[in-house]
């Protein structure tokens, strides 16, 4: 019905009509799809969210005489630095050596985002043609050569809910969850979240331009653990975890208000990234596909402690509506990820591929839409 | 010059006490206006309640050593909470663990409300908070 190309155009031109998925929904609701499809060009979609699996290449110049970094700290931090003489990956969730829980290297990518300096030491054993042995120095933002957050694994599409069985208070990545069932908590934007509204990856593929931390990024790949063979409501969204991308992006441009560490209790550190992604309405599929709604998304609640095998499917209407019932008890819920940024984000890019700032992007491949379920790791040994 | 004061208490009551009916006594006897808080009572278990008195300073002191002398324990509450709105992301992970629901998020904006009146000044939302927003601090 209508190309990318054709939707460049519009953007071009300044003719485009761009929403985002929240308002996707009242469209459809009251045109139908068929119509929609012909006014609609783009859908909008955001989250904002903490995703572990984030961390940044970074480039640092070489001093003189120059040095082969073989360990590297990032105030106070270790950054990996098995690759070329001054390449190092911070990852987002390395704690600091000396002040542990307390800083980590997600706090070290929001610091370098802002502008701080950060102290960088390194060592090496020295050889012929890099004799240094050691060095420590400050780099930030304008003195590193490149530095690019790279993410095996953002956006997951879907994520299964917490609770905790035990009669104990437990400390997990998904927050603090009460005893005997005392709570529930979930993570995702739901209605507004990039693969849910393109569930079976027609249009989000490798190449496909994003916004990542308030900058424009890639889709450099699937993600790891991208598990497009998950349970599938008749819609088509997954019920749980399923695909997932591996993002790029400079992180020279982004803005720390959309890339922020984050420390939960007793677990530790990770990073809150912000993304969004467009998505054309290429026909009435694509205009179905991103109208669809909190009441028809679901997700399964599990029990972190891992003590029971307890699941209940929910909706994220039923979700976001403050109360679940479980065992015939209401339980509280609480979102772990931030609706009001995601809804920020839907809107920056909205308003920036209106202006013709923001381009969409054919996918040079698009992302494996079945596959062999997640292997487990076996244990050989003690 | 009458002197007015408000202050907010946890009261624990031993499986004994659980029904005595200490509230008519602080509203009767001690002409104290009582606002609770939070409550957690069951039959023949150890109760608790979050309440807020007011009432004349002097009559505050003697309802408080009452309390005492009932075998109800009684921690008042001298710190305050606050919220640094600028650095919040409105993530909602601390209405999770927050007991009198002072904390709350949801539509029509996801923006994290806090009601000062409601809050219990316990402080489970400071630890659950992944962003270090939240903070007790001692009233003087
Ligand atoms: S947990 Fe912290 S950052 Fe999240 S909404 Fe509450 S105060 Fe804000
Ligand atoms: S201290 Fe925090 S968790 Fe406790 S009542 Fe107040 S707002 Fe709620």
């Amino acid at each position: 019905m209508k190309t990318i190309e054709e939707i460049n155009e519009k953007i071009k031109n300044g003719t485009a009509v761009v929403v985002t998925a929240e308002e996707m929904i009242g469209i459809v609701e009251e045109m139908g799809t068929k119509k929609a499809a012909q006014k609609v060009d783009v859908v909008t979609t955001g989250t904002f969210s903490p995703m572990c699996s984030s961390g940044a290449f970074i480039n640092f110049g070489h001093s003189s005489p120059p040095i082969r970094m073989t360990r590297v700290w990032l105030n106070d931090v270790m950054a990996y630095a098995g690759i070329a003489a001054v390449d190092a990956y911070i990852g987002a969730t390395e704690l600091s050596e000396s002040q542990g829980m307390a800083y980590g290297g997600a706090h070290v990518m929001e610091d370098f985002i802002s502008g701080k300096d950060i102290r960088l030491y390194a060592e090496s054993y020295g050889t012929d043609c890099y004799p240094r042995k050691s060095i420590t120095t400050t780099i930030n933002r304008d003195n590193v050569n490149q530095a690019f957050m790279f993410n095996p694994r953002n956006c997951y599409q879907n994520y299964y809910a917490g609770t905790n069985s035990t009669n104990k208070t437990i400390y997990t990545y998904m927050g603090t969850l009460l005893p005997n069932f005392g709570n529930v908590t979930y993570c995702t934007s739901g209605q507004l979240s990039p693969l849910l509204n393109d569930p079976e990856y027609r249009t989000i593929g490798i190449g496909t331009r994003v916004f990542l931390g308030g900058a424009q990024g890639y889709v450099a790949y699937q993600g790891t653990q991208h598990d497009p063979g998950q349970e599938r409501m008749p819609n088509g969204t997954p019920v749980g975890g399923a695909g997932t991308l591996a993002l790029i992006g400079d992180m020279k441009k982004m803005s720390a208000r959309f890339v922020r560490a984050a420390i939960y209790e007793k677990y530790g550190v990770t990073l809150f990234v912000g993304v969004g992604i467009p998505i054309p309405v290429l026909d009435e599929d694509m205009a179905a596909k991103t109208s669809v709604s909190d009441k028809d998304i679901f997700t399964y609640i599990v029990d972190k402690s891992g003590a029971t095998s307890f699941s209940q499917l929910v909706s994220y209407h039923e979700l976001r509506s403050g109360n679940v019932v479980i065992n015939g008890k209401k339980v509280p819920t609480a979102p772990l990820s931030s609706m009001k940024v995601a809804r920020e984000i839907a809107d920056i890019l909205k308003q920036q591929i209106l202006k013709g700032e923001f381009l969409i992007s054919e996918p040079a491949e698009l992302l494996p839409k079945t596959g062999e379920r997640l292997n487990k790791l076996d244990v050989r040994g003690d | 010059m009458i002197d007015i004061n408000t202050i907010k208490v946890s009261l624990t009551f031993p499986p004994s006490k659980v029904t005595f009916p200490l509230m008519t006594k602080l509203v009767r006897v001690f002409e104290l206006e009582v606002n609770i808080l939070h409550a957690d009572v069951r039959l023949n278990k150890t109760g608790k309640l979050i309440v807020e008195l007011t009432g004349e300073t002097h009559n505050i002191d003697d309802a408080l050593k009452y309390i005492e002398e009932m075998g109800i324990t009684c921690h008042i509450f001298n710190g305050t909470l606050t919220w640094d709105e600028e650095k919040c992301v409105h993530c909602g992970a601390c209405t999770s663990v927050c007991p009198s629901r002072a904390l709350t998020i949801g539509e029509p904006d996801y923006t994290l409300s806090f009601d000062k009146e409601k809050c219990l000044v316990c402080g489970l939302c400071v630890k659950a908070c992944p962003l270090n927003v939240m903070c007790l601090a001692q009233r003087e």
